[in-house]
């Protein structure tokens, strides 16, 4: 019974990670100025994270804590890298 | 590989509870990103998701590894702290960026930059900076 509900809450968590997911990418691809642009990248780096966890938890490997750990990271040198061209009009100065 | 079927029920609870929790508090941030008015106040809204909401879902990670695995599985603490120490760095550095853009701009709607600080009182015999200069002049 209670594997039953476990299975039956990561789905809804992963059908609720999904829809957040494409919040974000309407922000990302609608957003009227570049600054929510970046702000829903940044949302969508922070939501595939947190599905990618849940992809773990449902299949019981260790596997997936790396790619979300690597996603996290890439996501903030990205939002960092993006707000600092918005800033200065260059990355690298 | 193990298997959730393995998993007692007084942890699968506690996990499904945490997964729900976390994955209900990303969407409703999300959902404030899609739906409040202006920018300064659609930055506000992911931060649900990015403290509460993966916060939620590590817990419940470990939570379930740690049980599966029967010994103490922590290397999600890694994240946790990664997301705790770069969130606020990236959202002042946007929501500066963007009212950088905005005073540029002109907008109406931010507030003005703040007047420039006094400048410090000359000190005697010249600051160090200006006779520097100097030197470069007289060698040129």
């Amino acid at each position: 019974m209670s594997t039953e509900l476990l299975s039956w809450s990561i789905l809804l968590a992963q059908i609720l990670l999904t829809l957040a997911m494409a919040c974000a990418a309407y922000r990302l691809l609608r957003g009227p100025r570049a600054q929510d642009r970046v702000l829903g990248l940044d949302t969508l780096y922070v939501n595939a994270t947190m599905l990618l966890l849940t992809f773990g938890i449902r299949t019981g490997s260790t596997l997936y804590f790396e790619a979300a750990l690597i996603i996290a990271l890439l996501g903030f040198v990205a939002t960092a890298a993006l707000a600092k061209f918005l800033m200065r009009g260059e990355v690298i100065e | 590989m193990t298997n959730a079927a393995d998993l007692p029920a007084w942890a699968a609870l506690p996990t499904a509870l945490l997964l729900l929790l976390g994955a209900g508090l990303a969407l409703t941030g999300s959902l404030g990103l899609l739906r409040l008015g202006s920018f300064y106040e659609r930055i506000h809204a992911p931060t649900l998701g990015t403290t509460m909401g993966i916060s939620c879902v590590l817990l419940a990670s470990m939570l379930f590894f740690s049980v599966l695995q029967t010994r103490l599985v922590l290397h999600e603490l890694l994240i946790a702290v990664l997301m705790a120490a770069t969130t606020p760095v990236t959202l002042m550095l946007l929501a500066r960026a963007a009212l950088y853009r905005d005073r540029s701009e002109g907008c109406d709607e931010v507030p003005p930059p703040p007047p420039p600080l006094p400048s410090p009182p000359d000190l005697p015999g010249g600051s160090p900076q200006t006779q520097v200069s100097a030197k470069v002049i007289e060698r040129t």
